[in-house]
């Protein structure tokens, strides 16, 4: 893919496609109070030289890449463990503010950074884990082939999207409510401006 | 939804502002020192001979706060945008869209509809209000001629036609304007608009509302990535907010016509705070000038309904809102501009 695209529109386009577009199409951004939140989470989690945790070796705000993808970022932490074959195997580890979804965008997206370690270290990487801030506990997740083959074509759909430059429309749902963009998006606003103006026009 | 924040208006002259953190110092020249952290503003607006270092015009660049300098008397010298403002993807829409006599014609209807609705909403509301004490006579032949351009707007207008409408719309509008000014003073009264300079108190007021106003209008599509110079409804010409004052037309009778009624009907302003000059033009005193400030600031925390979005907003943010809905259209996101319309 010629162009690279942070990790965060990953995880922006699988949230909402919409949402992503206004981010990194538009160029929209509003800060409130969760993405602030989730910035200082992120900050704690950057603080730091490699350090050694329970024997585990830890390296943090790794930088990531990977051209097969298209993606370039950082990992919150990346801990060397030892594998299957003796040898030390990286493990990333994501921090999160809020709770486990049941949905799968936090585990691809850390899917996404294991595969760009593997293109990177040409290792395997076969699990990692998030740690969620509500219950503060850690995940596990293992790196599996369907989740390998999601994150592989939502890539490509985040790259088509990007590269045609269209917002696509909003399709209000639950997640609105938590969406930092709801102002810019104005998911409920009416698409019917023509009979909008002829009501304003009546006497 | 973002929040309505504060502009700071800096009236006293030889004020330096710089920048310490987090915040705008503003020092007059007596010594006097303020602080104002900038996380509550939205906006500088410099008067005259003020002075701001580059730090914190960068500063403000990147908080995406809009910095302007106009003369002492409210015309527009220069403002300040940080290197992030724009977005090439949607001026190159609003270009093309410029460029093409339909899509321009669309959005000019819009915006007219969007002025002449609500300039039928103002003389209304002062004929059920004030009903006994204005010439109805000429209210009504005015309301006529408003309601004659409605009809016409139901359908699609060329956009010479639309241009004319206009012009036709802001006549009958401002020729009963004197009739709404209700004041027993007779220093105010009304024939007509004039500027450059202003040649009574009346256009004087009016005039440094709409700088107001065109400062906000601005800076909201700035901060939405347009570019507030390639208008729709006015033709480009250089130097020329065409866009700005496109979106201002509908924000006109409302917010800006209608504070400066309220301030001379209620006699906060006075004929003593206005100085006639030699050539005729009439400006305003330091005093008046802050009274309008406040005014107009006090005036965009008022809420209203958004018909469109079927949300309350404070005035001040509607510029913004605007903003993004005119965005929107040009990316052709919306199938118009849904101008807001004032009951
Ligand atoms: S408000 Fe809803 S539709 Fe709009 S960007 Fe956010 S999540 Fe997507």
């Amino acid at each position: 893919m010629d162009r690279t695209l942070p990790l965060s529109a990953l995880q922006h386009y699988l949230y909402c496609p919409r949402q992503c577009a206004l981010i990194h199409v538009e160029k929209v951004w509003e800060e409130n109070l969760y993405t602030a939140e989730g910035r200082l989470l992120h900050l704690r989690a950057d603080a730091g030289a490699p350090g050694r945790r329970g024997g585990v070796v830890q390296d943090r705000a790794v930088p990531l890449r990977s051209d097969r993808l298209g993606l370039y970022g950082v990992a919150d932490v990346v801990e060397l463990r030892p594998g299957p074959d003796g040898r030390e195997t990286p493990y990333p580890v994501e921090y999160k503010r809020g709770s486990p979804k049941v949905e799968d965008w936090d585990r691809e997206q850390l899917c996404a950074q294991a595969l760009c370690l593997e293109e990177m270290l040409g290792v395997e990487v076969p699990e990692g884990a998030i740690f969620y801030g509500k219950p503060r506990r850690r995940e596990r997740v293992v790196f599996d082939a369907p989740l390998r083959e999601a994150v592989q074509r939502h890539c490509r759909e985040l790259h088509v999207m990007i590269e045609r430059a269209a917002t696509p429309d909003a399709s209000p749902g639950k997640r609105c409510r938590g969406c930092s963009l709801a102002g810019a998006c104005m998911p409920g606003a009416s698409r019917r401006v023509e009979a909008y103006l002829q009501r304003g026009l009546d006497p | 939804m973002k929040k309505l924040l504060n502009t700071l208006y800096i009236t006293s002259q030889g004020s330096y502002l710089s920048k310490d953190g987090e915040c705008v110092v503003v020092r007059t020249e007596d010594g006097a020192k303020r602080r104002f952290p900038v996380h509550v503003l939205d906006g500088i607006v410099c008067f005259g001979n003020v002075l701001c270092s580059p730090f914190l015009l960068g500063h403000c660049g990147d908080k995406g706060l809009a910095v302007s300098f106009l003369t002492e008397r409210g015309r527009y010298l220069a403002g300040v945008r940080g290197p992030q403002s724009g977005n090439v993807l949607l001026r190159r829409a609003q270009y093309r869209l410029a460029d093409d006599e339909d899509g321009s014609s669309r959005l000019a209807r819009s915006i007219i509809i969007g002025k002449a609705a609500n300039s039928r909403a103002v003389l209304r509301r002062c004929l059920r209000d004030h009903g006994e004490r204005v010439d109805r006579l000429a209210m009504d032949r005015a309301l006529a001629v408003l309601d004659d351009c409605a009809g016409r707007l139901r359908r699609p207008v060329p956009l010479d036609e639309a241009r004319g409408m206009e012009g036709q719309a802001a006549n009958a509008y401002f020729s009963v304007f004197g009739n709404m000014i209700l004041a027993e003073d007779q220093s105010f009264c009304f024939a007509g608009r004039n500027r450059r300079p202003p040649l009574d108190a009346v256009n004087c007021l009016l005039s440094f509302v709409y700088t107001l106003l065109a400062h906000d209008v601005r800076s909201a599509l700035e901060a939405v990535g347009l570019d507030p110079q390639v208008g729709f409804l006015h033709r480009d010409r250089p130097g020329r907010p065409g866009l700005a004052l496109d979106v201002m037309e509908e924000f006109r009778p409302f917010l800006a016509d209608r504070l400066v009624l309220s301030l001379i009907n209620r006699g906060e302003v006075r004929a003593r705070g206005f100085v006639r000059k030699e050539s005729g033009a009439v400006f305003m005193d330091d005093d008046t000038r802050k009274t309008v400030l406040t005014a107009w600031q006090k005036r965009k925390q008022d809420e209203a309904l958004h018909p469109f979005l079927k949300e309350r907003l404070p005035l001040g943010l509607a510029f913004h809102v605007q903003a993004r809905l005119m965005a929107r259209a040009v990316r052709g996101d919306l199938d118009g501009y849904p101008p807001f319309f004032w009951k």
